[in-house]
């Protein structure tokens, strides 16, 4: 017996729009939250996981689509879901001119590149040449979005069924191109880039081609989450969001579509669970935490539970 | 007879029943046992160092605990990590407001994750008081009633050093060298809120970048304008850079340096000890280090705090002062809330504070608050570098009112 994957992935989709309405509007806060750390994740995973490029700078992208939504609202009175179609295509223009170095960098080499990019972002968005738009150390303010058509929604429900629903279209979507034909592909250059290129395959313009899809994704969700949060500021957008982007990666799964699902709650959770055990020192908690999971599942979460499934069906 | 006696009971509660539950609906995070307080604190992340702040506290709330409480009520001090992000700020500030139902924020630490909840926080109406930050913004009571910093902002400071000059050589011309963001501007106003409309023409003002690798040109700038007294609204690395510098070109300015810049061991000592002779500065708070205090009555009741209550702390570290005396602050404002703890009255009772002393603030300086005025201390006293240590000089010098 094979389980229905796609038929699992809506019973998920169903339910996880049904806690709207049994949550607490900080509860949905924090699954908005979740939900674009997912796509961040997401984002990531198509560029490392799939295609094999190691990315430690896609904050900066999540960044840049904050900051281009936040504007929008801000400067121009653009309504929330009409930023996202912006955001999208400036984040995949940068991607796209951040993928091209790609070409030439390769594993550790375009790590450390994409690195300066997430450290220098936060000094960027300082820039005085910018700070008329960023608004400078002080970041922008924006309004929460309210509910359409006078639905009988608090902001925080419809925020996160908005969300939800933007979630779940990035996700077929992303499914559909990674099951693809250009999945093949992604996949056959990480595997070995010698015989995908005797095969055919463009490898210069399928990795920046990549590279632009991946910052596009994560810089959807820096949308979402500025919308949520409801500000941005260059110290939202640190090296150290970047850092939690990989690990949300890493532990939810590299390579696994699903996996950032789990990858995005440990982002959101698991400090808060480390801070409740000890206040003297939270990092090395949640260091340790990290290492435990880590040891237990050394696939990610969504290695685990393939691993699991295999075995609970191999014996019947 | 024993059935009226009922039946006035039973009105009687009846009537007290609506009064009760109106009580309650209006002190969210107040029982009659206990008092809810909030905050949002960088226990880990880049400024780990000021979760220190939120030991001191949660210490401190716990011995006021041990001795009963306040009014009968415990406190509730649920002070969470954000790490200085402002997502994760929102996110705690909205849990400790919506789940935990604090009655309100207390000195939570940062600018970027202050503002994050500021406006949410002035919606609620739930009270952020005392925030944990330099900036100037936080005291604007018509549009942010809700918001209340505490310590002196750089813009006060730079107006004490102005009247300072201005008193001691009225002609003097006034150089000022300040970082290009939120924190370097605010000395540029301070400036200009003394001197009005002679600011223009008595002063000139250069900028540099967080990222710039030296600020040298700026300084020869000044030099060549004439310029005899500089005021720097420098961070730390580019205070001892400028210190070096001004030494080296042999040009010796009545020099006057940001107060974040204090640190012998991040400023004066890369600089050069002998270099930083006569620069002077100013502080708000007896400096836990500092020999004048070693037999200060204040500073012994704060030492003796941390002897029993958090023995294992290096007390050379003025976080942890600087906890004792915001907690300090607060239990004022408690006490004088009395047994109405609403919101409404604790930013009331915020706003209505009288010359209230505090032993970790230099003698002298007092708390003052008033519905137009939410900056709790507005009082600095000058100090200079005399080679070996910071020796405090002249009077206590207050702001000028904006």
């Amino acid at each position: 017996m094979r389980i229905n994957t796609t038929l699992l992935g809506w019973v998920g989709v169903v339910l996880a729009a049904l806690l709207a309405f049994f949550c607490t509007d900080y509860r949905l806060f924090q699954l908005t939250l979740m939900v674009a750390y997912a796509i961040a994740i997401l984002g990531l995973n198509i560029v490392t996981g799939f295609n094999g490029q190691i990315s430690l700078g896609h904050g900066a992208f999540y960044a840049i689509g904050a900051y281009v939504s936040a504007i929008l609202m801000d400067k121009f009175d653009v309504p929330y879901w009409a930023t996202l179609p912006p955001s999208a295509l400036v984040c995949g223009v940068v991607g796209f001119l951040i993928g091209l170095p790609a070409l030439r960098l390769a594993g550790l080499y375009l790590a450390l590149t994409t690195f300066a990019l997430a450290v220098a972002i936060p000094q960027l968005l300082k820039h005085p040449v910018l700070e008329h738009w960023t608004g400078g150390v002080q970041g922008i303010v924006i309004s929460k979005p309210t509910p359409p058509f006078g639905l009988p929604l608090s902001e925080d429900q419809w925020l996160y069924l908005f969300s939800l629903g933007v979630g779940v279209v990035i996700f077929v979507l992303v499914r559909n191109l990674l099951r693809g034909r250009i999945g093949r592909a992604m996949i056959a250059i990480r595997e070995q880039p010698l015989a995908a290129e005797a095969m055919g395959i463009d490898l210069a313009t399928l990795k920046t081609a990549t590279f632009a899809t991946s910052a596009l994704v994560t810089g959807l969700a820096g949308s979402l989450g500025a919308i949520a949060i409801q500000f941005v500021a260059p110290d939202s957008f640190t090296v150290f969001l970047s850092i939690f982007l990989f690990v949300g990666l890493v532990v939810g799964g590299v390579a696994s579509i699903a996996g950032a699902i789990p990858g995005a709650a440990f982002i959101v959770f698991i400090p808060n669970v480390a801070d409740q055990i000890s206040k003297a020192a939270p990092s090395a908690v949640y260091g340790v935490l990290l290492i435990a999971l880590l040891y237990v599942m050394p696939t990610g979460v969504a290695g685990f539970l393939r691993a699991v499934t295999n075995r609970l069906f191999a014996k019947t | 007879m024993q059935r009226r006696t009922l039946l006035q009971t039973a009105a009687g509660l009846a009537l007290a029943i609506p009064a009760i539950h109106r009580a309650k609906a209006d002190t969210p995070g107040v029982t009659a046992t206990e008092i809810k307080i909030g905050q949002s604190q960088s226990y880990s992340g880049p400024v780990s160092q000021y979760g220190n702040i939120g030991r001191t506290q949660t210490a401190f709330f716990k011995m006021i605990n041990e001795q009963g409480g306040i009014g009968g009520r415990k406190i509730n001090f649920m002070s969470l990590d954000d790490g200085y992000q402002p997502p994760k700020a929102v996110e705690q500030t909205r849990r400790l407001v919506e789940q935990e139902g604090v009655a309100f924020m207390f000195n939570s630490l940062g600018t970027a994750t202050n503002s994050a909840v500021h406006r949410y926080l002035n919606q609620k109406k739930v009270p952020q008081l005392f925030v944990a930050t330099g900036a100037d913004k936080w005291s604007n009571p018509t549009e942010f009633p809700w918001t209340m910093g505490w310590q002196p902002s750089y813009r006060i400071e730079a107006q004490i050093y102005t009247k300072y000059i201005l008193d001691l050589k009225p002609d003097a011309k006034i150089g000022i060298i300040y970082q290009n963001d939120d924190f370097g501007k605010d000395y540029v106003a301070g400036a200009r809120d003394v001197l009005g409309a002679k600011f223009d023409s008595a002063v000139k003002v250069v900028s540099y970048e967080a990222t710039d690798a030296t600020i040298d040109s700026q300084l020869v700038t000044l030099q060549g304008a004439g310029i005899d007294t500089l005021i720097g609204g420098l961070a730390p690395k580019f205070a001892a850079m400028a210190i070096r510098k001004t030494f080296d070109m042999g040009w010796k300015p009545l020099f006057l340096m940001s107060n974040v810049s204090l640190s012998v061991g991040a400023v004066i000592n890369p600089a050069g000890p002998e270099k930083a002779v006569g620069v002077i500065s100013a502080d708000f708070r007896k400096d836990a280090v500092d020999p004048t205090w070693k037999d200060d009555a204040g500073m012994n009741g704060w030492r003796a705090f941390m002897k029993q209550h958090m023995p294992d702390a290096d007390i050379s570290d003025n976080n942890y002062s600087y906890g004792y005396a915001t907690s300090l602050t607060l239990m004022h404002v408690l006490k004088q809330c009395g047994n109405d703890l609403s919101r409404e009255n604790v930013m009331r009772q915020a706003a209505n504070m009288k010359d209230v002393e505090n032993p970790i603030l230099l003698p002298g300086i007092r708390i003052n608050t008033s519905p137009t005025n939410f900056r709790p201390i507005t009082q600095m006293q000058l100090q200079k570098w005399n080679g070996k240590s910071w020796e405090l000089f002249g009077k206590v010098i207050g702001a000028t009112p904006v």
